[in-house]
């Protein structure tokens, strides 16, 4: 892979000073996101993370159904779409087939908590050696803002439109804290991408998610608090800003399990 | 006319009828026939019997089930009652004289009515009652020779029962020599 | 590979058919009547180098074939009728992404949670593409032990050549007979380094392992952009098109026949014992027996068409009878039996509706 920019409008120009640069393991298509998805940032940390470990040229990619189905237009990487939910049991199938291989799925909450709810649970349990990245915005985004099984109680969405209620639908649904009560998970823990420190954070327990996988010890998984601002129809400042006042106080940070660590208790909660 | 050979056999479950039905197809197999076995489970096994079908012939198998067979082995009363009506005319039936009584008897079909427990039981185990009466089948179809099957039993009886071969065989002879 | 002829089970030959082949990855989850095939594979595999896993569901087993087909490794999954229907998306996602694998389905009684007699009641579900879209798998219908263990070696062979899941449409009878097998790779079977090679042009492996200038691969069944699905679809019903010339059957008798009966997997050899009897009486019946269920070998039976009548025997409620009148397209009569599921039939319950059909009664 080159790392130079091909696109010269991407290129310092004269008298300009390359400060900040995408990873090569992303490409130049301009992402479909909508204004102040965190999904851009959270592609650009695995991005950056395979690039740190040089193992970009053995990664694959399952993609996942939702509006991060085409997370495989943006990395160069060799990817395999999944059916919704099943990304972890198709990587279960990489993973067997390609032993040399660095496997890694990047799902919402929608689809790994809720129809993939036993795949990941599964492949989470059986210590599968890949990582799994859980992007974590509370919706169905994709599909126009549904309720999903992480949304908060009260949250509005089109399919609870007086909030959501503990009666009717359950609570929000604590996913880095389930998988970590598994004996096949090697790392769980909890970022959030609303601000520059938690972002840094998210890079260093990603970096930890991809470690364990690449070390054979079982299961890393990254849970990562991100906004949605079109469907919570917030702008991106406000979303951010629900993401540390609303969400972390439901979804709390932290280590909930490090098979490497002692202990593995919460670390930068 | 091509040499054709079927059988049902038939008891309660644990009185080896699978065994002596997978003895018999490789026996089979090794005298170079062809063969099939089929055991018949789910809600027949309920009425208290377990049966298999086994067909030998020298053309490849067609059915490997048979409603109507020419050969029975009825280890049990219940199996009597079940496969005495399907038997084929001029098939024949080794009926099981410890268990069923005589007087159930279809007397215009051929019959051969012998005590497999209680022979087994001076053979000193009871549970190769099954053998004495597949003897007893190979003598009245002469489907296949006693020493093949005999031979059979090695590939047959599992590592943990080998030393019962040499019962196994002795059950076999003492069925296929009553008369 | 053993020469002689060994008594197994059509399950225990599926198992030894698909490790001779080169299968190394198994996924699946417990069904009856197909136990053995995992409980053999999973004592086997691990020892020749491969995988199994026991999935959480067949969702999950099938999800798994996509993951290790898309990697260009020889890899099944077995199940039986209702798992099947549980893997119908992947199916269907695993035949517009172009992934190659082997489904087995021991067919079980249904609709429903049935029973687990012999049933030929997924013929639709194999054949039509039971899943979403327009979507096929290629099906081949086993009907003795020695067929189990070489169509094993055809259904990996026909799944990489087509990038395309293959299915074996077996049932309780052809899985729980025991009858002698040879283990030798039958004809055009294709070594585990030949299906590699067949890989090379799509599996993903990690770009690195295709040199310096290796290019990311993508293996995808969703296209949005206006008339990119159109160009997919065309793409898909053209392989469709090359996969007839893999349709198979077996003719016996029909040189003379007035009748002919068409029948498959086990309904086929019961048949067979019927119309070999019925034959020695005098009477001109011959059996066709299709190996391939799709492709469908409707060439083959509409040549067969002048002169003569047909009789569709299937343990079902009328399934593949609609191949065989598309196929004849009304050319010839053809009469239906079907023998309900639920029930383990010998020769005698077919020889009343062949007599009907040949005249007789």
């Amino acid at each position: 892979m080159q790392s130079e920019r091909r696109n010269a409008a991407l290129r310092p120009q004269k008298g300009e000073r390359l400060v900040f640069d995408a990873s090569p393991v992303l490409n130049e298509r301009p992402l479909h996101y909508c204004p102040g998805c965190h999904h851009g940032i959270a592609h650009r940390l695995v991005a950056e993370v395979l690039h740190e470990l040089q193992v970009a040229d053995k990664a694959i990619l399952v993609a996942s159904v939702g509006c991060s189905t085409f997370t495989y237009d943006y990395f160069n990487v060799d990817s395999v779409e999944s059916p919704h939910g099943r990304a972890c049991a198709v990587a279960t199938g990489v993973r067997r087939a390609r032993p040399e291989a660095v496997v890694f799925t990047y799902q919402g909450d929608g689809d790994m908590t809720a129809i993939g709810a036993a795949e990941s649970l599964h492949a989470a349990n059986r210590g599968e050696k890949i990582t799994a990245v859980l992007i974590n915005n509370t919706v169905y985004g994709m599909t126009g803002g549904q309720m999903s099984p992480t949304t908060l109680l009260g949250q509005k969405t089109t399919t609870t439109q007086a909030g959501r209620t503990m009666g009717n639908d359950g609570g929000p649904i604590h996913f880095a804290e389930i998988l970590a009560q598994l004996g096949g998970v090697a790392y769980s823990c909890r970022c959030a991408l609303d601000s520059v420190k938690h972002v840094r954070e998210a890079k260093k327990a990603l970096r930890r998610a991809f470690d364990v996988q690449i070390a054979g010890l079982g299961f890393g998984f990254i849970e990562l608090l991100a906004g949605c601002p079109t469907n919570w129809h917030l702008d991106p400042i406000a979303a951010n800003k629900r993401i540390s006042e609303a969400m972390i106080p439901v979804f709390p940070l932290g280590v909930f399990k490090d098979a490497g660590q002692e202990g593995g208790g919460a670390r930068h909660a | 006319m091509p040499e054709y050979k079927d059988v049902i056999m038939a008891g309660f479950g644990g009185q080896g009828v699978l065994l002596i039905g997978n003895l018999l197809a490789q026996a089979g197999m090794e005298y170079g026939l062809e063969v099939s076995f089929i055991p018949v489970y789910g809600v027949e096994m309920r009425g208290g019997t377990a049966n298999c079908t086994v067909v030998l012939d020298t053309r490849p198998i067609g059915s490997p089930l048979v409603y109507r067979p020419l050969s029975t082995i009825v280890l049990n009363e219940p199996s009597l009652t079940k496969f005495q009506p399907r038997l084929r005319e001029g098939g024949v039936q080794i009926v099981n004289a410890s268990l069923i009584d005589k007087s159930l008897l279809d007397a215009s079909l051929s019959s051969v009515y012998l005590p497999a427990n209680g022979m087994a039981q001076k053979l000193g185990n009871s549970k190769l009652a099954n053998m004495v009466a597949l003897g007893a089948w190979l003598r009245a179809t002469g489907a296949l020779p006693l020493k093949v099957v005999q031979k059979a039993l090695k590939h047959v009886v599992s590592v943990h029962y080998a030393r019962l071969i040499s019962a196994n065989s002795a059950a076999l002879e003492a069925g296929y020599n009553f008369s | 590979m053993k020469k002689e002829r060994v008594l197994m089970k059509g399950n225990e030959a599926v198992a030894y058919g698909a490790l001779d082949a080169g299968c190394l990855c198994y996924f699946g989850y417990p069904i009856t009547p197909q136990n053995e095939i995992p409980e053999m594979l999973s004592a086997l595999l691990p020892d020749a180098g491969g995988h199994f896993v026991q999935a959480e569901s067949e969702v999950g087993a099938i999800n798994m074939l996509i993951g290790a087909g898309a990697c260009g490794v020889a890899a099944m999954v077995s199940s039986s009728s209702c798992g099947i229907s549980l893997m119908q998306e992947g199916l269907s996602f695993m035949a517009g992404s172009h992934i190659p694998g082997v489904v087995v389905n021991m067919t079980r009684g249904g609709p429903g949670l049935g029973d687990i007699s012999p049933s030929q009641g997924d013929y639709f579900q194999a054949v039509k593409g039971g899943g979403h879209g327009d979507h096929r798998n290629l099906v081949l219908a086993p009907s003795t032990v020695q067929e189990c263990y070489d169509f094993m070696f055809r259904a990996f062979a026909l799944a990489f050549t087509y990038a395309n899941p293959v299915m074996i449409l077996g049932d309780a009878v052809v899985g729980q007979i025991k009858e002698p097998a040879r283990r030798i790779p039958p004809k055009g079977a294709l070594s585990p380094g030949k299906l590699r090679l067949l890989s090379r042009g799509w599996r993903i492996e990690g770009f690195g392992a295709r040199g310096k200038n290796g290019q990311p691969r993508l293996l995808k069944s969703v296209y949005l952009a206006e008339g990119a699905l159109a160009e997919r679809n065309r793409i898909l019903i053209q392989k469709y098109a090359d996969m007839r010339k893999e349709a198979r059957c077996e003719i016996e008798d029909t040189d003379d026949a007035e009748l002919v009966v068409v029948a498959f997997g086990s309904i086929g050899r019961i048949a067979r014992s019927v119309i070999r009897e019925l034959r020695a009486g005098g009477r001109r019946i011959g059996l066709f027996r299709p190996l391939t269920l799709y492709p469908f070998p409707d060439a083959a039976l509409r040549e067969l068409a002048p002169g003569r009548r047909f009789l569709v025997l299937e343990q079902n409620a009328g399934q593949m009878v609609e191949d065989v009148r598309l196929a004849l397209e009304g050319r010839a009569r053809v009469f239906w039996h079907g023998v309900m599921p639920g029930l383990f039939i010998g020769a005698n319950e077919l020889e009343a509706p062949i007599l009907a059909a040949f005249g007789e009664n």
